[in-house]
C-alpha cells in the first residue's frame, strides 16, 4: 500500500518536471542551419596566420612538431635570401586525421603563428583530404593576436629591419671604436 | 687519487683535475662556459661558482670557481649552496642581458649550451628591460654562419681558434660591453678546422652553414656512428639524417682517435652523399653508348642481365677500391676469387703499400693513433703535407709541441689544465717539431726546423737522422752540410724524447722516405724509447686494403689485354683517377662486358655495360682500417630510395645468383646479413682475425630490444609521408645491426659504436658526451674505439732498409713534377660537396721563383701544360719552398687523373702563357 503511494507520487513529481520543462528555453539549436557560438579560444581547425605586415609569421623552428603529442604535423625549414631573408617553412604538414586538437602546437609557437580556431567542421569522406598542406593552412590575417611580429623583436637581421632597427634595441656597435 | 666531499657526500676523484671536471665526471651538473675538456680553464665567465669549506667546522665557507680549484685530497665544497646558487643565477642573467629573442630561428637552438645552463641555473624570466647592444655579423665563407648578437663573451672561440688549432684570422675586438669576436674583416675562415666552432661556441654565434640549408633540429635527426671517408686517419663521426637527406655530420668522441675535434673536410664534406650526380637506378648502356652518362637503355631486369654476363664470363677481373668498406672488397674478392682480385690502385701505390705493411708486421715499432701524436713530445715529419693530406693529425702535432714545455711546467707545481697559467708559463716555448716537405703551410710557423727539399733528399735525410741515431744503419755518402747539420739536430732531439713519433707521407709516392722513417723509427727503439710511427696512407681504408692483399690495377689491365678474362667488376673506383686515359680506354675496350658498382657517376660508371647503384658510407654497414690499422665499424644512418644497396649486398647477390646448386655451401653467396660479412671478412687473414671484435654484433640486444638511431622525441610521425599515403608504413628493418629505424627500443648505457647522438637530460649540446664517460675527456664508458689490427711482437728484430737514394739533381731540360695535396679538392668523395667546391683553389703549379724566371713565367699569370695527353689551364705561383728543379702541381679535381710525380720538359710542355692575372 505504502509503495503503491510512493510510485504514484514519483510519477506525478516526473511529469511535472517534464511539464515545466515545456515553458523553458530548448538547449538544442537546429544545427546546421542555426549555429551555435564558440568562444574564440575554442580549439577546432588549426591555421597559420600572418604578421601585421602581412608576411607569414611561421619561422619553422620545429616547437610545434615536437609538441605535438600524436606527431601530426612535419614541415622543413629552408631560407631566401634574395626574397626576403628570413626563414620560413618550404612545406608545412597537418595530417588532421590524426589531429586530437589538444592546442599544444599553439602553446609552444613562439611567434604566434599556428592558432586553433573556433571552426570544427572538417568531415570528410576520404582521409586524404584530412592531410593539410601549407596553402591550406595559411590565412591573410593575424587571427588572435593582432600586434605580435616576431621579427621586430627578435635580433636577426631581415630584408626590411637591419641590425638595431627593433625593438628595444641598440645601434649596431663600432667595435673600430675605443671610445667608453 | 682523491677524495672530495661535494654537499655532504664523498666522491674518489683524480686530483689532477680541477673540481668542474672531478664534478662533472661524477655526473654532478655545475653550470659552465669558458671551461672545455680540451682547452683547459681560464675562469673567465664565472659561472662554475660554488662554494668551497675549510673544513667540515667551517658554516659560512668561500665561493670559488669550481674550474680553477684544484680536487685535492678533503676538499669540501657545495654546489647546492644557497649563496652560490644566486651567485650562478645572477652571472648568467648578466650573460643573458643582451642575448636576442631570437632561439625560434637560431640554429642552435635544441642543442644549445646556453639554454641548457640557463634552465639549469633556473634562470626563467628575464629582467631586464633596457635597449640590448647589438652587432654586425660577417660572411665567414661557406662552413660557418655567424650572428654576433648571440655572443655571451665566453672567449672559447678565440681560444680554440687561435690556442689550440693555430688560426690567426678569427680575432676578439673591441672593449668593455662590445668585444666583438670575428674576423678583420669579412672573409673566409683559413683554418682548416674552423667547423669546430659550431660545437666549441657554447651559443649560435657560429652555426653551420650546410645544416643551414637544410636545416632541421636536433632530436629530429637520424643518426648513427660513421667513419670519416676523407682521409686515412679514421675519424669518428656522427651522420645524421632526415627524410631521406643526409643533414650533417658532428663529431664524435673516440679517446683514441679524434677525441673533440674534425677537420672541415670531414665536417663539410658530407654532401656527396646528397649529390645529383648519384647513381640511384641500376642501368645497362649498350655498347654503343659507352663513355656517354646519360645514355642507358631499359632493360627490365638490369640485375639479372649482370648475372648472366656473370655466368656467361670466361674470367673475371675483380678490382677493389681503398674508399669501399672491407667487406665489399672481401665480397668481390670471394666472387671472383682470390687469384683474380686486384687491388685497384696503380703499380706504385702498390708497392708503397707492400712496404709499409712491411714495416708494421716485422718492426717492432708500433703505429701511433692520432692520441698518441697528441701525446708525443718529439715529431718529425718526412714528406708529408699533414694539413692538406690528413688535417687532423697536424691539429694533434700542434698539441704534442706542448708536450715537452709541459714538464717545466709540472716542475713550476702549475696543474696542467690551468690553462692561462700554463701559457704564461710557457710563452713561446716549444717542443721539437721537424718537417720535411717540399709544400710550405702556415703548419710550418710551428716547426723547430723545416726543410724544403725533393724526396730523394727528404729519405736522405731521415737516413742521416737514422744513422746519427744509430751508428750501425746505413750512412749517407756525400751529404751536404746543411743537411747533415740539420739531421744531428733531429736526431739530437729525438733522442731526448720519450714518445718520439716518426710520420711519413705517401703524397710524393716516394719508397726511399717511408724506408728512411723506418729505419729512424727502429734507431729510436734500439735506443731504448718507445717511438711510433705513423704512416699518412691515400684513403680511408688503403690499410685495409693492403691487408686484404691482391695484385695491382696493371695488372688488371693485362689480364684483359692477354685475354685471360673478358669480364670487369669495378668496386667503388674511378679509374681514370689511377691510370691513364688511354689504358683505361683499351681496358674497357677489350673487356666483353664491364660492370661498376658505385655510388656517384664518373667517368668510369659512363663506360661500363652495367652500373649497380652502390651506398654511400651513411647508408651502408662496413669497416674501414685506418693508416694506424685500427679497424672502426660505421653504421647504416638511413634506408635510400631507388636500387641502392650496399656494394656487398650487390655481390652477394651476384654470388646466389650464378653460384650452381651444389656449391651453395661457401663463398659471398651465403651472406645474408653484415654478420655474415665480418665473419667472412675474419677468415680472410690473420690479421683480420679480431674484425668481429670492433663493434656489437647484428643479434645483439639489450633487455631483448634493438636500439633505436632516432631520439626519444623524433617528430612528424604520422605526417612526414601523409602527402604520399595515409597509410603509416612500418619503419624499415634492420637484419645488418642492432640498431633500428625507430625511436623505439633500448634507452640506456650503450657500448660506444652505438651510440646514436650524445644527449642527457639536461644537456641537449654536444657537450653531453661529459655524461657519457667516467673521467671527463677520458674514454666513454663501454667505450669500443676500434681495434688495432697489427701490433709489434716483441721479440721482432729490425733490418735496415740499406737503399739510400742519391742526391736530387736539377736538370736543364727536366722538371720533376710534384703532387700538391689540397685538403680541399683532392678528395673524390668531399669534392661533391658544394660547400667543399667553394674552397676548391684553382689548379696552380708551384716554382722555386729562379726556375719561374728561367722559364720566363710571371708570377700570377695563367699558363696551358700539355702533360700526359691532356691541356691544363695553371696559375703560376712563385714558392720559395718549392725545391729547385721541381715543380708542385696542386691535385684539385680539374687536373684529376694526372699521374705524379713525374718528369716533365716544362720548357716544352707550356703551350701558352697568358698574360692576365689569376683570379
Amino acid at each position: 500500500m505504502m509503495n503503491t503511494w510512493i510510485y504514484a507520487r514519483n510519477l506525478i513529481v516526473g511529469l511535472w518536471i517534464v511539464f515545466k520543462r515545456t515553458f523553458t528555453k530548448p538547449v538544442t539549436v537546429q544545427y546546421p542551419e542555426e549555429r551555435p557560438y564558440l568562444p574564440p579560444r575554442w580549439r577546432g581547425r588549426i591555421v597559420l596566420t600572418r604578421d601585421p605586415d602581412g608576411e607569414e609569421r611561421c619561422v619553422a623552428c620545429y616547437l610545434c612538431s615536437v609538441a605535438c603529442p600524436v606527431d601530426c604535423i612535419a614541415l622543413q625549414a629552408a631560407d631566401n635570401p634574395e626574397a626576403h631573408d628570413r626563414r620560413y617553412p618550404a612545406f608545412f604538414r597537418i595530417n588532421f586525421s590524426r589531429c586530437i586538437y589538444c592546442g599544444m602546437c599553439e602553446e609552444a609557437c613562439p611567434t604566434n603563428a599556428i592558432q586553433l580556431i573556433p571552426d570544427f567542421e572538417q568531415s570528410e569522406y576520404a582521409r586524404r583530404n584530412l592531410v593539410y598542406e601549407k596553402e591550406d593552412l595559411l590565412i591573410s590575417g593575424t587571427g588572435k593576436y593582432p600586434d605580435y611580429n616576431f621579427y621586430r623583436v627578435a635580433g636577426v637581421r631581415t630584408h626590411d629591419k637591419d641590425k638595431g632597427e627593433g625593438e628595444h634595441e641598440l645601434h649596431p656597435v663600432d667595435v673600430r671604436s675605443l671610445l667608453p | 687519487m682523491a677524495t672530495i666531499i661535494v654537499d655532504n657526500k664523498s666522491y674518489t676523484v683524480d686530483e689532477r683535475q680541477n673540481l668542474l671536471s672531478a664534478c662533472l665526471g661524477h655526473g654532478l651538473s655545475v653550470p659552465y662556459f669558458c671551461w672545455h675538456p680540451a682547452m683547459g680553464s681560464v675562469g673567465a665567465c664565472r659561472q662554475c661558482a660554488v662554494k668551497q669549506f675549510k673544513d667540515d667546522r667551517d658554516q659560512s665557507g668561500r665561493l670559488v670557481m669550481s674550474c680553477m680549484a684544484p680536487a685535492i685530497n678533503g676538499t669540501r665544497i657545495s654546489i647546492d649552496d644557497p649563496e652560490a646558487k644566486a651567485f650562478r643565477a645572477s652571472v648568467i642573467e648578466w650573460l643573458m642581458v643582451n642575448h636576442p629573442h631570437d632561439c625560434p630561428v637560431c640554429d642552435e637552438g635544441g642543442e644549445c649550451h646556453l639554454q641548457d645552463m640557463t634552465v639549469m641555473t633556473g634562470h626563467v624570466y628575464r629582467r631586464y628591460r633596457f635597449p640590448k647592444r647589438t652587432h654586425r655579423n660577417q660572411v665567414l665563407g661557406p662552413f660557418i654562419r655567424h650572428e654576433m648578437n648571440r655572443c655571451i663573451q665566453c672567449y672559447r672561440c678565440v681560444r680554440y681558434y687561435r690556442d689550440y688549432a693555430g688560426g690567426r684570422d678569427l680575432n676578439v675586438f673591441g672593449s668593455h660591453d662590445a668585444v666583438y669576436f670575428g674576423r678583420e674583416q669579412d672573409g673566409v675562415l683559413e683554418n682548416e678546422f674552423s667547423g669546430n666552432l659550431v660545437e666549441v661556441c657554447p651559443t649560435g654565434v657560429f652555426t653551420d652553414k650546410t645544416f643551414f640549408h637544410h636545416y632541421t633540429r636536433k632530436w629530429d635527426l637520424q643518426s648513427a656512428q660513421s667513419i670519416c671517408p676523407h682521409c686515412s686517419l679514421g675519424c669518428n663521426t656522427t651522420a645524421s639524417e632526415r627524410s631521406g637527406t643526409l643533414r650533417r655530420i658532428t663529431n664524435r668522441f673516440n679517446s683514441q682517435v679524434n677525441g673533440y675535434f674534425l677537420c672541415d673536410r670531414g665536417r663539410f664534406g658530407y654532401e656527396y652523399v646528397n649529390s645529383p650526380h648519384r647513381i640511384r637506378r641500376a642501368v645497362v648502356r649498350q655498347e654503343r653508348h659507352r663513355g656517354q652518362s646519360g645514355t642507358t637503355e631499359e632493360v627490365p631486369q638490369p640485375f639479372e642481365f649482370a648475372a648472366d654476363r656473370v655466368r656467361q664470363a670466361r674470367g673475371i677481373v675483380g678490382i677493389g677500391s681503398p674508399r669501399a668498406s672491407l667487406e665489399a672488397n672481401v665480397a668481390l674478392r670471394s666472387l671472383v676469387g682470390p687469384q683474380q682480385f686486384y687491388q685497384g690502385i696503380d703499380e706504385q701505390e702498390h708497392q708503397l703499400l707492400s712496404t709499409i705493411l712491411n714495416i708494421f708486421r716485422t718492426g717492432p715499432v708500433p703505429s701511433a693513433s692520432i692520441h698518441d701524436a697528441e701525446q708525443s713530445d718529439a715529431v718529425f715529419v718526412l714528406g708529408a703535407d699533414l694539413l692538406n693530406e690528413a688535417p687532423r693529425l697536424a691539429l694533434a702535432l700542434l698539441q704534442s709541441i706542448r708536450q715537452q714545455p709541459m714538464e717545466q711546467v709540472d716542475e713550476l707545481k702549475i696543474p696542467r689544465w690551468d690553462e692561462a697559467a700554463v701559457r704564461n708559463a710557457v710563452q713561446n716555448r716549444r717542443g721539437p717539431l721537424f718537417l720535411a716537405g717540399y709544400q710550405r703551410t702556415w703548419f710550418h710557423e710551428y716547426a723547430t726546423d723545416t726543410y724544403f727539399a725533393a724526396p730523394d733528399d727528404i729519405a736522405r735525410l731521415g737516413f742521416a737522422v737514422a744513422g746519427t741515431i744509430a751508428q750501425e744503419s746505413p750512412s749517407v755518402p756525400n751529404l751536404n752540410r746543411e743537411a747533415g747539420e740539420l739531421a744531428r739536430r733531429i736526431a739530437e732531439a729525438l733522442s731526448h724524447a720519450q714518445r718520439p713519433l716518426i710520420i711519413v707521407g705517401t703524397g710524393s709516392r716516394s719508397q726511399a722516405t717511408i724506408e728512411a722513417a723506418a729505419n729512424v723509427a727502429w734507431a729510436l727503439h734500439r735506443q731504448g724509447k718507445q717511438p711510433r710511427l705513423s704512416v699518412v696512407l691515400p684513403e680511408a681504408n688503403s690499410m685495409g686494403l693492403a691487408l686484404l692483399g691482391g695484385r695491382s690495377l696493371n695488372d688488371a689491365f693485362d689480364a684483359i689485354s692477354q685475354g685471360t678474362a673478358d669480364t670487369v667488376i669495378v668496386l667503388e673506383n674511378d679509374l681514370y683517377r689511377r691510370a691513364d686515359q688511354a689504358k683505361v680506354d683499351a681496358f674497357f675496350e677489350n673487356a666483353r662486358t664491364s660492370m661498376v658498382i658505385d655510388s656517384l657517376d664518373h667517368r668510369t660508371a659512363a663506360h661500363a655495360d652495367v652500373v649497380l647503384p652502390a651506398a654511400t658510407g651513411p647508408e651502408s654497414d662496413g669497416t674501414f682500417v685506418s693508416q694506424e690499422g685500427r679497424a672502426q665499424r660505421f653504421y647504416q644512418v638511413f634506408v635510400t630510395d631507388g636500387d641502392v644497396k650496399a656494394s656487398w649486398q650487390w655481390l652477394s647477390d651476384l654470388g646466389r645468383a650464378t653460384s650452381q646448386k651444389n656449391d651453395r655451401e661457401s663463398g659471398v653467396g651465403t651472406w645474408h646479413n653484415f654478420d655474415d660479412a665480418v665473419s667472412a671478412t675474419a677468415m680472410v687473414a690473420p690479421e683480420f682475425a679480431r674484425i668481429g671484435e670492433i663493434a656489437p654484433s647484428a643479434s645483439f640486444r639489450l633487455v631483448g630490444q634493438k636500439v633505436p638511431r632516432q631520439s626519444e622525441r623524433c617528430s612528424g610521425r604520422t605526417s612526414l609521408t601523409s602527402h604520399l599515403t595515409m597509410h603509416e608504413p612500418p619503419p624499415p628493418g634492420d637484419l645488418h645491426s642492432p640498431l633500428g629505424f625507430t625511436m623505439e627500443g633500448y634507452r640506456g648505457p650503450l657500448p660506444s659504436p652505438l651510440i646514436s647522438q650524445f644527449w642527457a637530460p639536461g644537456w641537449n649540446s654536444i657537450q653531453a658526451v661529459n655524461t657519457y664517460q667516467n673521467e671527463v675527456g677520458g674514454p666513454l664508458r663501454d667505450e669500443m674505439p676500434g681495434v688495432r689490427l697489427i701490433e709489434p711482437g716483441a721479440t721482432k728484430v729490425a733490418g735496415w732498409f740499406t737503399a739510400v737514394p742519391r742526391a736530387f739533381q736539377p736538370t736543364d731540360q727536366r722538371w720533376l713534377l710534384l703532387p700538391l695535396s689540397a685538403v680541399f679538392g683532392s678528395d673524390e668523395l668531399s669534392n661533391r660537396s658544394p660547400a667543399i667546391v667553394e674552397r676548391i683553389a684553382q689548379p696552380s703549379l708551384s716554382l722555386h721563383p729562379s726556375d719561374g724566371t728561367r722559364l720566363g713565367l710571371q708570377e700570377h699569370s695563367v699558363i696551358d701544360l700539355a702533360f700526359q695527353g691532356a691541356t691544363y689551364r695553371l696559375a703560376v705561383h712563385f714558392e720559395p719552398s718549392t725545391p729547385v728543379g721541381t715543380v708542385g702541381l696542386s691535385l684539385v679535381p680539374d687536373v684529376s687523373g694526372v699521374s705524379v710525380p713525374a718528369w716533365v720538359d716544362l720548357c716544352a710542355a707550356i703551350k701558352i702563357e697568358r698574360t692576365r692575372r689569376a683570379a
